[in-house]
This record gives structure tokens, C-alpha cells and sequence, in this order.
């Protein structure tokens, strides 16, 4: 099968997204005419035209209430914010409109909405164009919380979510976007379940977004010492599939959770949670946690490589609960 | 645009006398503890939105703020569903989760109150957005205050609109206070309106508490926007003759000044035109409050006799659990 890199995955959904539906269309900062600052949007303004494919002033706020106002009246935007540090600029409108108006309205009336946005570290972007900032979100009732780990997810997830009625936030990892794997020409949907990336007998190694490719290498290391690895791909934040990381850690009775956010405060803290609410009767050892020290990203390279977790630190956690 | 004469004039006047007495009658639910959180009303400010409601289709849309019953009962809203919101109940138009400033009412085109200063102007662009794109001739107005002039969403959201000759009229109801401060100090400038000139769009002052020349003005600017014309700022100058809430100690601002702006009560001068211009008698004014006061009570009355929401009903409404049905259709990449 051919292979796209998820940035060419994500072009190719807005495509057959834009063939199918009148009804979507996209905004956001240098989207149209330059292709997107995260070079996802190439090629929409030639395919379907200026109507649908918007570039907008540097305006965070205006673009999401675009979205919001858009979705409550009948239309479905996708749209794009470069960065998702830039989400400070915009979060009244994410926070108090997107996620509240269904709710605080009863129910009367749905927001098929979509935030396609970047978030992470690993390229020299500096403090505040590499942030992971879905802990904060994932804390808000209202929205989903969406973070692909490779191509092919980024695909089904992102058509799932542009399907969907509700307000989605959509994380790109920026150091996936050349990363290539399989992916079939036809559309298709992957929904919001955990997904098993290695199947493993002897320890659990949840992660999301680009902590998955460090989790699977470090499983391919303990394989080598003789230790049968899990790796569970939490793909939505939002919603969150407890039941799969929970039937996992019942299985192998030893955890170690990777994000690249830092550990303080984390989505990891939640998914320990659960683990040991549903499972701590099968615990062999304290569920671990790995996650970026409590600093913001720094821009040096050497600095930043200490800051980003890798499948070295994941090894180390394992070895830890591996012992008796 | 309909000629305002005697029987629209009969028409808005009751209007604006339902928004007052709706006004009283939520005060003294707030008294009787029955509507628990703050109640933010509309008194002296109901020319402009029944001026400016009277230009609407039910189609076209409006987003209001805090300050939003009258806006709510000017494009048409049922009483008895506001008052049941008020009061928290499972007939109230958000089912008891929005409450008294967050009433939406989608079948009247009313996409909903909004808590947040200025939260609702770039939402109002995107629903303009889409009367562009559908290409539907429905127009937006978004009713905001001086304060949310302030904000940087009201920066964003005009901008965005007149780049993009968005048909949606932004009506900046100045009532002179941002809860406690005076216009005078939080802004440089003497006219609002003046604003407009950054986006590159007109903008005009309308005496807010005069439902004649808030009519014809406004028709004009609704002309132009759904022309195609790109939007408009409206600064209606007008005084919020409450406080900024039920309780509150206006301690900022003197008898005096409240006492001369009540001289200029936009009730009184619309009565007067009645009665001088359209030879209304006191006898058919009172018949006409009388009657809108009647609607109102019985309404609220209806609403107190309502049930409360199920306890089960809490985590109910927050997702849509339906998926678009849409069929996705291949596409071949170059």
C-alpha cells in the first residue's frame, strides 16, 4: 500500500471532506493562498475555490466565534489555528462559547465544529510555538479532545471529528508531519477509542500523539530483554476510553504512561486515576508516569532534547516497576 | 420598511411596555429569592431593541449579552418559557441550565445571551458568515454594550466583518456604564460610533431612548447591510436606569443624574407621540399597559406552577450524541 506522511493524511481528508459536504468550509491564518503554515491546507482554494477556503486575519478570537456562529446556523467549519499556543488569544471563544452553548442552551442546538490546530515540541519552536495543552482542554466539559499519533489515524480521526456535531479539537503533532505509514486512497473513519498499537503480555505502555512512536520503540527494546510489551494509543482525549487502558493494565498488572505535556498536572495523572480506581487490585507495581519536567519549552536544542521525553526515559520508567 | 405610523406605533409602544413590565415582574421574583442569580435589566433601553427588532424577519438572527431580555421579548420570545428560565425550570427555553443570561430561542432567529462582555460579537460574524454563503437574505444584528467596545473581540469581530462584507448591523447599546464606570472613563472618546472609522465602515450616534429616530435609522443601516453593503456600527446613546443588577448600591453615580435621565424615560417619550401626534387617549396608554402587564403576570404566575428539571437531566444536553450524515466521497490526488 502507498504511504503518506500525516501532513499529506490531513490534506487528503480536508479533500474528500470539501468533495463531499457543501456545507464545510475553512478559515484561518495563511491558509488559502500560502497552503497553511502547517502546509495541511494545500491545494483547497485551487480545488473548491475562495467561497470555502478563507484566509483570515491574524485574529484568533474571530476566527473560532467564525466557527461558532457558522456551526449554530447550519454550516460545518473546519477551521485552522497555526499553533495551539495561540489558543490564549482565542479561549473565550473556546472556553465560554464553543464548549458552554449547547449545554447552557438545554440542548437546543449543536455545534459541528472543528479546530484543527499544531501543538508540541522536538523542532527549536521556543516557548510558545511547541506547547501540549491538552490537559486544559480535556478538562473542559463540551468539547473533544483529538491527538493522532501517525498518518493513518490522522486520517479516520480527522473525518470522524468533521462529522461529528460537536466542537472538536483536532491536535497535529508537529514532528509527525513527515513521519509516513500506510494509508488506504478511500475515505474512511476511525472513531474514539484507545487503540492497541503493540499487543503485550508482561507490561502496559500508554501514550498519544508522538509518544506512541518513542512508546513502540521502547517496546521493541524490551522485547530484546525478553519483555512482552503493550502499547495503548490513547487517540482521544475527549472523549476517553478508560475501559481499553483499564482491560490492559488488568492484563499486565504493571503501567507506564507517556506524554510529551509536562507530568505535573497531565492527562497522565487522569488515565492513573482510572487505572487504579478500576484496577488496583491487579497491580503488580505503582502505576509510572512520564512526562516533561515543569518548565515551559525551552529553545535550545540540547535543552529542548532534556525537555521532550524519548523512549529512553520510557525504558527507564519500565525496568523500575519491571522488578520484583 | 413599513411606515411607522399609528398602528406600529400602538404596536412597539406595547412592546416596549411587556419588556418593562417583564423587567418588574423578574425584580420581584428576585425578591421572592425565586430566581437565584443576578438579574440584569433592560429599564430604559427598550426603544432599541423593539426599534431595531421591528426591521426583522424571523429569520434573521440577533445575539444578545447580559442585558438581554428585551432583546428576547422584541424578536418574539414566549414569556412564560423566559420566566421559566428565570426560575430555573424544565420549561424554560434552556430546560434550567442557562438561566436569566443565557436565553436562546433559535425559532425566533434569538442565537442566545451571552455572560461574557463582548463573547457574542464574533459569534455574530460567523452567523453572518453563513447568511453570506448561503446567500439566504437574512441579515445579523448583535446588540453588545459600551463596555464590550472595550474588548478585543470587538476589535477582531468588526474587522473580520468588514473585510468580508458581512451583513450583520453591530448595535452598541451605550447606557453609559460598564457596571460601574462611566463611559466617560472608560473610553477617549466622545462617540462610539467614531470606531467605525478603524474598519473602514460607517458608523453613526442614535438618540437609543427616542423609538422613532431608533426606527428610522435603523432601517436605513438594515437596507444598506442587506444590500450587501458590509456592516454597520450603531451606538444607540441611552441610560440604564437600574443598576447594573437587582442589588446593586450605585454608589458610583448620583440621584441627580438618575432623576434627569428618567425625565428622559424612551416609555414616556414614545407614550407622548402617542397621545400628540396619534391622538391616543390616556384612557387607550393605560388600557395598553394594563394589558401587557396582565400577559406578563400570567405568564410568570404559569411559570412559578412549573416543575424543576429531573435530577437525572444534569449531565443530559452537553454533547450531541448524532453524527452528520454525510457520505464521504473519494478524491483522487494530483
Amino acid at each position: 500500500m502507498r504511504k503518506l506522511s500525516m501532513r499529506e493524511a490531513v490534506n487528503e481528508a480536508l479533500h474528500i471532506a470539501f468533495n463531499s459536504d457543501e456545507r464545510i468550509f475553512t478559515a484561518g491564518e495563511d491558509i488559502a493562498v500560502y497552503g497553511g503554515q502547517l502546509r495541511c491546507s494545500y491545494g483547497l482554494l485551487e480545488n473548491f475555490g475562495e467561497k470555502r477556503v478563507l484566509d483570515t486575519p491574524i485574529s484568533e478570537s474571530a476566527i473560532v466565534g467564525l466557527a461558532v456562529g457558522a456551526a449554530m446556523t447550519g454550516l460545518r467549519p473546519v477551521v485552522e489555528l497555526s499553533y495551539v499556543d495561540f489558543i490564549g488569544v482565542a479561549f473565550d471563544q473556546i472556553l465560554n462559547q464553543a464548549a458552554k452553548i449547547r449545554y447552557m442552551y438545554g440542548g437546543m442546538v449543536s455545534l459541528p465544529l472543528v479546530i484543527r490546530t499544531q501543538g508540541g515540541a522536538g523542532l527549536g519552536n521556543g516557548a510558545q510555538h511547541s506547547q501540549s495543552l491538552e490537559a486544559m482542554l480535556s478538562h473542559i466539559p463540551g468539547i473533544r479532545v483529538l491527538m493522532p499519533s501517525n498518518a493513518y489515524d490522522a486520517k479516520g480521526l480527522l473525518l470522524h471529528a468533521i462529522r461529528d456535531n460537536n466542537p472538536v479539537v483536532f491536535i497535529e503533532h508537529k514532528a509527525l508531519y513527515k513521519v509516513k505509514c500506510e494509508v488506504p486512497e478511500e475515505p474512511y473513519e476511525c472513531d474514539y477509542t484507545c487503540d492497541i498499537k503493540r499487543q503485550g503480555e508482561d507490561i502496559t505502555i500508554v501514550a498519544y500523539s508522538a509518544m506512541v512512536n518513542q512508546a513502540l520503540k521502547a517496546a521493541e527494546q524490551l522485547e530484546t530483554e525478553g519483555v512482552s510489551a503493550e502499547v495503548v494509543d490513547v487517540r482521544s482525549l475527549t472523549p476517553f476510553d478508560a475501559d481499553t487502558v483499564v482491560r490492559s493494565a488488568k492484563k499486565t498488572g504493571r503501567v507506564v504512561i507517556v506524554h510529551e505535556a509536562c507530568k505535573k498536572g497531565g492527562f497522565g495523572g487522569e488515565i492513573a486515576a482510572e487505572i487504579q480506581e478500576a484496577a488496583f487490585e491487579n497491580l503488580k507495581k505503582p502505576v509510572c508516569r512520564v512526562g516533561a519536567p515543569f518548565v515551559p519549552v525551552p529553545f535550545g536544542p540540547n535543552l529542548e532534547s532534556c525537555f521532550v521525553p524519548d523512549s529512553g526515559n520510557i525504558l527507564e520508567a519500565a525496568h523500575r516497576i519491571l522488578t520484583d | 420598511m413599513r411606515e411607522l405610523n399609528k398602528k406600529l406605533m400602538l404596536e412597539l409602544y406595547s412592546q416596549m411596555i411587556q419588556i418593562r413590565e417583564f423587567e418588574k415582574e423578574a425584580i420581584e421574583l428576585a425578591k421572592m429569592n425565586l430566581t437565584r442569580a443576578a438579574i440584569h435589566t433592560y429599564n430604559g433601553q427598550e426603544a432599541i431593541a423593539v426599534g431595531v427588532c421591528a426591521h426583522l424577519e424571523k429569520e434573521d438572527y440577533i445575539i444578545s449579552n447580559h442585558r438581554g431580555h428585551g432583546h428576547c421579548v422584541a424578536k418574539g420570545a414566549d414569556l412564560r418559557k423566559m420566566f421559566a428560565e428565570l426560575m430555573a425550570r424544565e420549561t424554560g427555553y434552556c430546560k434550567g441550565k442557562g438561566g436569566s443570561m443565557h436565553i436562546a430561542d433559535l425559532s425566533t432567529g434569538m442565537l442566545g445571551a451571552n455572560g461574557i462582555v463582548g463573547g457574542g460579537l464574533p459569534i455574530a460574524v460567523g452567523a453572518a458568515f453563513t447568511a453570506k454563503y448561503k446567500n439566504n437574505g437574512r441579515i445579523v444584528v448583535c446588540f453588545f454594550g459600551d463596555g464590550a467596545s472595550n474588548e478585543g473581540a470587538f476589535h477582531e469581530a468588526l474587522n473580520l466583518a468588514s473585510i468580508w462584507k458581512l451583513p450583520v448591523v453591530f448595535v452598541c447599546e451605550n447606557n453609559q456604564y460598564g457596571i460601574s464606570m462611566n463611559v466617560s472613563k472608560s473610553t477617549n472618546i466622545k462617540r462610539l460610533a467614531d470606531r467605525a472609522a478603524a474598519y473602514g465602515i460607517r458608523g453613526v450616534t442614535v438618540d437609543g431612548n427616542k423609538l422613532d429616530e431608533v426606527y428610522r435609522e435603523f432601517a436605513g443601516a438594515a437596507e444598506e447591510v442587506r444590500a450587501g453593503g458590509g456592516p454597520v456600527l450603531m451606538e444607540m446613546a441611552t441610560y440604564r436606569m437600574s443598576g447594573h443588577y437587582f442589588g446593586d448600591n450605585e454608589n458610583y453615580r448620583t440621584k441627580e443624574e438618575v432623576e434627569a435621565w428618567k425625565k428622559k424615560d424612551p416609555i414616556d417619550y414614545a407614550g407622548k407621540i402617542l397621545t400628540d401626534d396619534y391622538g391616543v387617549t390616556e384612557e387607550e396608554i393605560r388600557k395598553i399597559q394594563q394589558e401587557e402587564k396582565q400577559k406578563v403576570l400570567e405568564a410568570s404566575e404559569t411559570a412559578k406552577g412549573d416543575p424543576f428539571p429531573a435530577e437525572e437531566d444534569l449531565t443530559n444536553d452537553l454533547y450531541d450524541p448524532s453524527f452528520g450524515e454525510i457520505v464521504w466521497k473519494p478524491w483522487k490526488m494530483a
